[in-house]
């Protein structure tokens, strides 16, 4: 099993956020996690990813059969998750063929690979970049800096692309795109996929899920997942709404 | 003043470098004696700057003023300053590269050359016996000494420094490089002065580097004045690496003609304690000045940044920026005043200075500032100080980019914005290698804007002209 959440619960500042969560993703898989807002989608997405700040009050997060709460942010990342971000962060002065290099070559190195030769190296840009189709020179462009919405969440499949996670979290990258951008995007995903890897797209939306096919679906509320299906609850969801899940949970309540 | 006299060792020296100065000097500089005369008695009556000073409120001398100084008077001989300072290895010295020792003009065969165009470069002292006339017309003109007490010290106690004279219409291509070395075998005064004269539609680019060979303590006072004629570009910058126990004082006057441009960048990558004042009077209308600086500072040292613009005609803008890094317990100061006069309408002048303290025990005292009395004008001026950005810290490392890279990534970024106003390129590329190795602790005093020890190879700039 490639990750494994085992009733995590979280808190910031005391709150708790996540209360109890449990998620299990297998190599090859496509799991969709749904919820309304606040409900703790992000929240279960940097934590995965080790951002400081957040308070593992119970459970573990399995990653290989490994528990990965004490591993920092760049060993995550260096292991093979990638947290494609809702709100991708400019970084003027850091080019994004300095970024890509640095971020490739660490990689590398935790793998105890040589660095990428500056022709293969290229070679990849350009190739990655067409899988997104970026048609603007990056060379000489600060990481997000003046990138449009669109553009910065293509950009954030295209350092996927670049990285070749083993386990990629995408935290509504499909939001504020339009419909365009939300076909490259996730033709990007697409072709990423292989046996060997997984990806868990958080989203608000099903229209997300017309282009990248889930294999299970997982509806996030109030910090816990109260229903796990496969695609067609997508569809069920689309239909009904959030309230419908509201009200269940009411019912189930009292 | 009288008070002071007893409590810093540097005043006691002075009147008798003065004699040695005048002795010395024989025929060179005719005529300068009644205006070093009168500097001297402007300094005995400012004295040195102290922190009761409004311009010195933040910066204080009193340890850098505290040693017995000598001032290098003797002669010396091309051989032994080999020997004794470029042990890093010396460069081929050409008509490009000029080299200040100890404040002194340091040449191998001839202290002026005359190049295309007419162009003047070299030795001060030489100037003034060979074109008085043109020297005079512009010496002491910019960097007075009735109200600064190092203007009016340098006046009365430089040796020697660099002329460049640029007639009407003539682009210098290549790049001019001055190297003032203060590697010694004493706690040395060094009082360079430089005279950089830009006539009608003439271009140069200067590039003014004051390093260290070794960590012999130093005290610097340089003054350079630059008139800029009508339509004439400057492109300027300070190369700053010295030791932790020497101290750099660099003030820069300049005045500036119709539609002249300045573009002025001063990179200070180390020093104990380092002031650079940069002044500049823009006279005709159309002028721009853009006024740059970074300054990367740890330990003890202290990194102080005085800029004023004094807008005197319409129609003229002025950029400011400057950028610091500042780790342990270093300070920094920045002072940026912005004078726009009453008939300096459609004034447009920009000031901003922007910190990143990496400590708690690190810190700056900014004060920009703005004083205007015409009423059509555009201004503004900003102060920010603050930490690396938490949020982008995640984002780099969740690309598996450990957290002291992301950190370092973050930092050249920062330092980066000032760096790449740098116009030449292979000269950008030089000084955001070396800002990189500073702030990974990799920098040592060796690594000067041409010299560098232990890679011969990389001593000249390889400019290429095509780009420039």
């Amino acid at each position: 099993m490639l990750l494994q959440v085992k009733n995590l619960h979280v808190s910031i500042n005391g709150k708790e956020i996540l209360k109890g969560i449990n998620l299990e993703v297998n190599k090859g898989e496509v799991h969709a996690i749904m919820g309304p807002n606040g409900t703790g989608k992000s929240t279960l997405a940097v934590v995965i990813a080790g951002k400081d700040g957040y308070e593992i009050t119970q459970g573990e997060i399995l990653y290989n059969g490994k528990d990965i709460q004490d591993m920092s942010p760049e060993i995550r990342a260096q292991e093979g998750i990638f947290l494609g971000f809702q709100y991708p962060i400019e970084i003027p002065g850091v080019s994004m063929t300095n970024f890509m290099r640095t971020s490739l070559n660490e990689i590398r190195k935790y793998h105890g690979e040589e660095p990428i030769p500056a022709k293969e190296f290229l070679a990849k840009m350009a190739e990655k970049k067409d899988l997104v189709e970026i048609t603007a020179k990056l060379t000489n462009r600060s990481v997000n800096e003046g990138f449009s919405g669109g553009e910065k969440k293509k950009n954030e499949i295209f350092q996927m692309a670049m990285l070749e996670p083993q386990l990629a979290i995408l935290d509504e990258t499909d939001s504020g795109l339009d419909i365009d951008a939300l076909r490259i995007v996730a033709n990007g995903v697409n072709k990423l996929k292989t046996s060997d890897n997984a990806t868990v797209v958080i989203t608000h939306y099903q229209r997300l899920l017309d282009y990248i096919v889930p294999d299970f679906v997982h509806v996030l509320f109030e910090g816990k997942v109260v229903l796990s299906g496969g695609k067609e609850l997508a569809f069920e969801l689309e239909e009904k709404g959030y309230d419908w899940i509201k009200k269940e949970m009411e019912l189930s309540k009292s | 003043m009288s008070i002071e006299t007893n409590t810093i060792p540097t005043l006691k020296s002075i009147p008798q470098w003065f004699e040695a100065v005048v002795a010395k000097e024989g025929n060179a500089f005719s005529g300068l004696l009644r205006e070093r005369s009168a500097a001297l008695a402007d300094f005995n009556r400012l004295g040195f700057p102290h922190k009761k000073l409004e311009k010195w409120r933040n910066t204080d001398l009193k340890i850098s003023l505290s040693f017995d100084y000598s001032l290098a008077t003797a002669d010396f001989r091309m051989q032994d300053v080999l020997d004794e300072v470029f042990e890093c290895d010396v460069q081929e010295l050409d008509t490009y590269v000029m080299n200040l020792y100890k404040g002194r003009f340091f040449y191998k065969d001839n202290p002026l050359h005359i190049l295309d165009g007419g162009v003047i470069v070299g030795s001060l002292k030489a100037a003034f016996d060979q074109y008085p006339e043109l020297v005079k017309k512009y010496f002491g003109k910019y960097a007075t000494t009735e109200n600064n007490a190092f203007n009016a010290l340098n006046t009365a106690l430089f040796l020697d420094g660099l002329f460049v004279y640029v007639p009407k219409n003539v682009i210098l291509e290549k790049p001019l490089q001055l190297i003032n070395a203060v590697g010694t075998t004493e706690d040395v005064f060094v009082q360079n002065r430089n005279l950089i004269i830009l006539e009608e539609n003439s271009q140069l680019t200067l590039i003014q580097c004051d390093d260290s060979y070794n960590y012999k303590r130093s005290l610097t006072n340089s003054v350079t004045e630059i008139v800029i004629g009508a339509n004439a570009s400057l492109d300027h910058y300070r190369l700053q690496n010295i030791n932790n126990n020497s101290t750099l004082i660099s003030s820069i006057a300049i005045e500036q003609d119709r539609d002249s441009r300045l573009n002025t960048n001063s990179i200070i990558l180390n020093g104990g304690l380092i002031r650079n004042e940069t002044y500049t009077k823009l006279i005709g209308e159309g002028a721009q000045a853009d006024i740059y600086g970074v300054y990367l500072a740890d330990k003890n040292q202290l990194i102080d940044n005085q800029v004023y613009v004094d807008h005197t005609v319409p129609h003229c803008t002025s950029n400011e920026l400057f950028k610091g890094i500042l780790d342990d317990y270093a300070r920094a100061v920045f002072k940026g005043h912005i004078l726009v006069r009453k008939d300096a309408q459609k004034t447009l002048a920009f000031q901003n200075n922007a910190n990143i303290i990496l400590t708690d025990k690190a810190m700056i005292n900014t004060k920009p500032f703005l004083e205007i009395y015409a009423d059509d004008v555009k201004c503004s001026h900003g102060a920010t100080v603050g930490q690396l950005d938490e949020s982008a810290l995640f984002y780099i490392r969740q690309r598996g980019i450990s957290e002291d890279n992301a950190r370092l990534l973050l930092m050249y970024a920062f330092a980066a914005d000032v760096t790449q106003k740098i116009k030449i390129e292979s000269l950008r590329d030089r000084i955001e290698d070396m800002v990189k190795r500073r702030l990974r602790g990799e920098l040592s005093i060796c690594d000067q804007c041409v010299l560098q020890c232990s890679t011969p190879e990389k001593y000249n700039f390889e400019i290429d002209m095509t780009k420039i």
